[in-house]
């Protein structure tokens, strides 16, 4: 520093030194560089100036905007907040830097304040001429070449060519390839959410050729699990559970529904596609069963039952529920905030607010305010009765079987009264019936005459003074182009939040790719997954994401295509280890110089350690299950009082995703590994390390059951020798052999002191199958 | 009693471990935890000298009747019976008697003057009358939130929108935990009383907060925390064995990982297996000498409030920075005097013991109690079952003693007929800013950035500190 210092000589005005000084501190962090306004600027009058100088009018103070260049740029008296070229002319700088205690900027009494880095920043950049540009969330992405690198034998696609060209920038150069292992696993939690099997480990060992990575990919994304990890991602955004959410927390019928999220990501439906039938399936002409089953989604938020809710008051939350839902899951906007006010960061006002909900006000939604009985499952028709897609086409098959059988056995002339005797025929037939009775409700939704709804001034249910509103998207997005004497539709809103021309669809692109990019890395291009609006954090990346967003739009919305491309980046594939010279340059890991590790979500920290003991059941679809669960865990709820009784079959050991999703008691195991209640639209789930986590390792049954079932595979099928069985149970739970010292530290529970307590040989490798589930590898993905 | 007690010991010698919790936990080879209950709090807190440590918050939900404990209204005595006069009512949120006709109840009970502050206590409250002068009464309690689940939420986090701290979880994020064995936010929920309201465990979420400072529930039946106890057939020494055997497992591989996180789960792991111990030693109230069980009327084990209430100040003894105790049943619709007999029956003396207790023990000092429901209940008849009242929010009671409070003071009050808090509003946010002072917070400059928001305990409407309370 010193020599850098005096590198600039004596020619150096007082002032550019500063600027220097700024630039060098600056430096050390990734926003170096020449200043973005969108990526550096803006988010500091976000966080800092517009609580008081934003969009909300409410609030405003001195009439002063600064999320609008006009305003923010305009001469007043002489003075303006922001003179271009001139920071000293600038009333902005003046009044953050003055001493004057009641003129100073932000308030004093605000929390608020800026670091003298960030005084010098806004000084450099009004003294650069003040470049202005819009929000980067809700500017228009544009197609772009890839820029060129100097090194050009590392890139494997595109996304390369955008990261490698800011390594270089910053003479950083990407970390190694992982080794095959870290890979081969990398890819399987990523892509199933479960440990691979140990065959595929070997194979790939065996040869890790790009083309032997390509088909592992290949192979990962068409396997049925890749829906299953998919629909577990989708259902915490849309807060998908099994019971209502208030008050008794009754069951409802909803499981058709995560059936048909796993579908449709396994049948790689189109987004856009699957946006529509979500939104409005109901509204497709002849709609299938599927697009029905679809608008469950339309259904998912928390209902009353309690004995004397006020249904005006529960319809105005429930459409205030469907709002923050539709804007955080699609547009990434934090509308809810305008529930009571104009939005204090983002130019989302309270009337787009109220508009977004009559969208929704024609949701049949009003019958379990009489029919909603304490029973379990309650009541919240409408509802259907339907099959699976999984099961109808089960039952197709046996339908062309009955037909197939019939037709051989009919002997001309003798009419249908000869087949009753063919045991085939009976067969199949037992198992039509069978699978018919297997049908299961779902709330669907239907459309009613449209419900009124009313600007709610302060969100107040019982003020009935607002304006009337009709349907309409957020105003500074755009609007719906259609007949304007026609009332728009859930089904014109669905179109406009994929569609790329006229409507929001690069953003909701962008906002998707983002959140595939972060089952990818644990970490979005923009770390805010569920906030694209002015307090979110701008994406280092900004090019790359828009990139990946026109991608998706012009691949028809594929999103086995956008992680084909993903896992098919050398940047996905650099080993995840954080050198110390990274953890100080680059601590967020923006650049991208490197992998992430990180702990497997809930679900896959469940399925992979019932894997590993050979335990899971690897069957899709259907009703919910319950594992085991502590006694009296449910014993607060009532309305009625609950008993929980645990799958004592095979059913108990399904997939995560198949759990009954309790919202005011989520399974323990679940909720200790950070499983949302799905009360709210959830895009990012913290990722803990508690002793409570711990407790549930060591002592749920589930898990001592399953290091028991380990313990007896171990034994089966690692030979004799306590070496060759540690050998075979760390290639079970980690892709890998154990060194000496592990072998060492294991052995000591088989024998040695302490454990002459009449312990058998079994129960020794109980002890050692349960050290091994207990461990940190076993859970973290690298 | 004995019998437990002497089943623990004998385990414990058998196990060849006649020693403590320490000397468990340095099986495990953990001397001093490196996670104080997992946290310090937020550098800079206390902003200011705290009156008191630690809170515990008796919360009687279901909602007890304002108008049946501390708030004394003789013209709704002289108007019983008659039609409730409709400017107290237009245009205000009405729960179960939505379109009925409204006609006042008058108290359904007598009131008398305590103490030397001479504070109206009603007859359902003869231990409360004994410690008149050291609660301090707010009378004028308002909330948002009319239906028990929603207006629980917003008790405990200051708004009705799921997904927000709880203020449990705020205070230790915000002043970290004193105990390195115990969680620093503890749940109780007691039995006993009528037909109970369900409670959801959102009222103890961390919510936008990190996990580690959610609320843990503690039961007094089953394990007293989930999955505290050790699989069958494994032993004390067995578990602690493997724990140590999975910590070094993982410090060993973590040479190459170099990942934090496992240091984190390093300690994670020590902490827990402490809890196997010092769980089961807390929840063990055998060792408590007859006259104090017989105090709070506690039988251990059987999960009752007095129970709790006994718990309670272990917790508190123990470090626990916020504790708090569910009673339900007081959501009376009908059949009032009936159920309240029932609900203060099973609380009054409790209360009372926790109080003297801690106050006997110094600890009242810097203990901060809270007493109340979630909502208070009309001056309106109910009729299911003999009279009763519905869920009412526009005006009701709660009381505060301990660290900083001033007892024997009455502070706000309600319209003649118990209507409307008219004096000295008090809103949850000021009730919540009023606690966090106490425990040397300033509720302005307590925030988490989520969303984009600053987020505070108090919200973005304004809030105060009544001071009128403080001593």
């Amino acid at each position: 520093m010193i020599e850098s210092l005096s590198n600039l000589g004596m020619a150096c005005q007082i002032r550019s030194l500063r600027w220097m000084l700024v630039c060098l501190v600056v430096c050390g962090s990734v926003s170096a560089g020449p200043i973005d306004f969108s990526r550096d600027i803006r988010p500091l009058l976000s966080d800092r100036c517009f609580f008081c100088h934003g969009p909300d009018g409410e609030e405003r103070k001195a009439d002063l905007r600064l999320d609008l260049e006009e305003a923010a740029k305009l001469s007043r008296s002489g003075v303006a907040a922001i003179v271009a070229g001139s920071p000293e002319k600038s009333e902005l700088i003046a009044r953050i830097k003055t001493h004057d205690r009641d003129d100073r900027m932000p308030p004093v009494d605000s929390g608020k304040s800026l670091s003298d880095e960030e005084v010098a920043l806004l000084e450099r950049w009004i003294l650069e001429g003040a470049p202005w540009s819009d929000h980067w969330a809700y500017k228009l992405p544009e197609r772009r070449p890839a820029p060129a690198t100097e090194e050009t034998g590392w890139g494997q696609n595109w996304i390369d060519d955008w990261v490698l060209s800011k390594l270089e920038e910053r003479a950083l150069a990407p970390s190694k390839d992982a080794d095959p292992v870290t890979l081969v696993r990398r890819l399987s939690f990523d892509l199933t959410g479960l440990v691979p099997e140990p065959e595929t480990v070997a194979s790939f060992q065996n040869d890790p050729s790009r083309q032997a990575y390509g088909r592992l990919v290949d192979a990962f994304l068409e396997s049925p699990q890749f829906g299953e990890r998919m629909a577990s991602y989708w259902l915490d955004l849309v807060r998908y559970a099994d019971t209502v959410g208030y008050h008794g927390d009754q069951d409802h019928n909803i499981s058709p529904y995560r059936d048909y999220v796993i579908d449709a990501f396994n049948e790689n439906l189109s987004f856009d596609q699957f946006t529509i039938e979500q939104l409005a399936g109901d509204l497709l002409a002849e709609p299938t069963m599927d697009q029905l089953i679809a608008t469950g989604y339309n259904r998912l938020l928390q209902t009353s039952h309690e004995g004397g809710v006020q249904q005006k008051e529960y319809l105005a939350i429930y459409a205030a529920d469907r709002v923050r839902n539709v804007s955080g899951v699609w547009l990434g906007a934090t509308m809810g905030c305008a529930q009571c006010h104009d939005h204090k960061y983002d130019p989302i006002t309270s009337k787009d607010f109220y508009a977004m909900q009559a969208f929704f006000s024609d949701v049949d939604e009003v019958k379990h305010f009489k029919n909603g009985t304490n029973n379990l499952p309650t009541r919240r028709e409408p509802e259907i009765e339907v099959l699976s897609k999984r099961e109808r086409l089960v039952a197709a098959m046996i339908d062309r079987e009955i037909e197939s059988v019939s037709k051989n056995l009919v002997v001309p002339g003798t009419g249908d009264g000869s087949l009753e005797g063919s045991p085939r025929l009976e067969t199949l037939r037992a198992l039509k019936k069978r699978i018919e009775g297997t049908k299961r409700k779902v709330m669907v939704t239907q459309s009613v005459e449209p419900r009124t709804i009313r600007l709610l001034p302060r969100g107040n249910w019982l003020d009935d003074s607002g304006p009337v509103l009709q349907p309409a998207v957020p105003e500074f997005l755009g609007e719906l182009k259609g007949a304007a004497d026609q009332r728009s539709t859930r089904l014109d809103l669905a179109r406009w939040l994929t569609d790329a021309e006229n409507g929001a669809g690069l953003l909701t692109a962008r906002v998707f790719v983002n959140r595939f990019w972060f089952l990818m890395f644990g970490s979005g291009l923009s770390r805010s997954l569920d906030d694209f609006g002015g307090q979110g954090e701008p994406p280092y990346h900004g090019e790359l994401l828009d990139q990946l967003a026109i991608e998706f739009v012009d691949s028809g919305w594929d999103v086995k295509h956008i992680f084909r491309l993903i896992a098919g980046s050398r940047t996905y594939r650099q080993d995840s280890l954080e050198t110390e010279g990274l953890r100080t340059r680059d601590p967020y890991n923006q650049l991208l110089a490197r992998q992430a590790r990180f702990r497997l979500p809930a679900e896959a920290v469940r399925d992979s350690l019932l894997q590993i003991s050979g335990l899971l059941n690897h069957e899709i679809g259907g009703a919910s299950v319950k594992p085991y669960q502590p006694e009296g865990y449910y014993r607060h709820l009532n309305f009625p009082p609950r008993k929980y009784k645990a799958h004592s079959d095979g059913q108990q050991w399904r997939r995560g995703v198949y759990v009954h999703w309790q919202r005011q008691f989520l399974h323990p195991m679940m909720a200790a590994f950070d499983a949302p209640s799905r009360e709210e639209c959830t895009s990012q789930r913290p990722a803990s390390n508690t002793p409570v986590a711990a407790l549930v390792l060591l002592n749920d049954p589930s898990f001592v059951e399953a290091a028991e079932a380990f313990a007896k595979r171990i034994m089966e099928f690692g030979g004799p020798e306590p070496e060759g069985r540690l050998r075979f149970a760390f290639q079970q739970a980690l892709s890998r052999d154990p060194d000496e010292t592990e072998i060492e530290i294991l052995s000591r529970l088989l024998s040695g002191p302490g454990n002459d307590l009449g312990e058998s040989e079994k129960q020794h490798w109980v002890s050692v199958a349960r050290a091994i589930l207990n461990l940190s590898e076993a859970i973290t993905r690298h | 009693m004995n019998e437990q007690k002497i089943n623990r010991r004998t385990f414990l010698q058998r196990s060849g471990l006649n020693l403590g919790t320490a000397a468990l936990a340095s099986l495990i080879g953990a001397e001093r935890p490196k996670v104080l209950g997992s946290t310090t709090g937020v550098p800079g807190l206390p902003h200011h000298f705290a009156r008191a440590k630690r809170v515990i918050f008796l919360c009687m939900a279901g909602g007890p009747s304002h108008l049946e404990t501390f708030d004394y209204k003789p013209t709704l005595a002289a108007l019983d019976g008659k039609p409730m006069p409709d400017s107290y009512t237009k245009g205000q949120p009405i729960a179960q008697l939505q379109g009925t006709a409204l006609k006042c109840q008058g108290p359904l009970t007598q009131f008398k003057r305590y103490g030397q502050s001479g504070q109206l206590v009603s007859d359902f409250l003869p231990w409360h009358a004994k410690m008149a002068d050291e609660i301090a009464v707010v009378r004028s309690m308002v909330t948002e939130q009319i239906n028990h689940d929603p207006a629980h939420t917003f008790m405990n986090t200051g708004t009705g929108i799921s997904g927000r701290p709880s203020m449990g979880s705020w205070i230790n994020y915000g002043l970290g935990s004193e105990s390195s064995d115990l969680p620093g936010f503890v749940v109780l929920t007691s039995v006993g009383g009528r037909n109970p309201q369900p409670i959801a465990s959102r009222q103890w979420s961390s919510g936008f907060l990190p996990s580690r400072y959610q609320g843990v529930e503690f039961q007094a039946s089953g394990d007293p925390v989930n999955y505290v106890k050790s699989p069958k057939n494994v032993t004390t020494l067995q578990q602690g064995k493997l724990v140590k055997t999975i910590n070094q497992l993982n410090m060993h591989r973590n040479r190459r990982l170099q990942d934090p996180e496992v240091e984190t789960r390093v300690a994670a792991y020590e902490m827990a297996f402490r809890m196997q111990m010092s769980v089961p030693e807390l929840m063990d109230v055998s060792g408590e000498p007859e006259h104090i069980l017989e105090m709070y009327g506690a039988n251990p084990g059987d999960g009752s409030y007095a129970s709790n209430c006994l718990l309670a100040r272990r917790l508190a003894e123990r470090g626990v920075r916020f504790i708090q105790l569910y009673h339900r049943g007081w959501d009376h619709h009908g059949d009032l005097v009936k159920y309240m007999n029932t609900c203060c029956g099973l609380t009054d003396k409790p209360t009372w013991a926790l109080l003297t207790d801690l106050k006997q023990r110094g600890m009242l000092d810097d203990t901060l109690i809270v007493w109340g429901g979630e909502f208070g209940r009309t001056p309106m008849y109910q009729g299911k079952g003999g009279p009763g009242r519905d869920h009412h929010i526009k005006g009701f009671s709660m009381w505060l003693a301990g660290g900083g409070v001033k007892g024997g003071s009455q502070y706000g009050a309600t319209d003649d007929l118990g209507y409307h808090a008219v004096e000295d509003i008090v809103h949850v946010r000021d009730l919540h800013a009023t606690m966090l002072h106490l425990l040397g917070i300033d509720h302005r400059h307590f925030s988490v950035p989520f969303q984009g928001l600053d987020m505070r305990l108090t919200g973005v409407e304004s809030s105060r500190v009544v001071n009128g309370i403080l001593s």
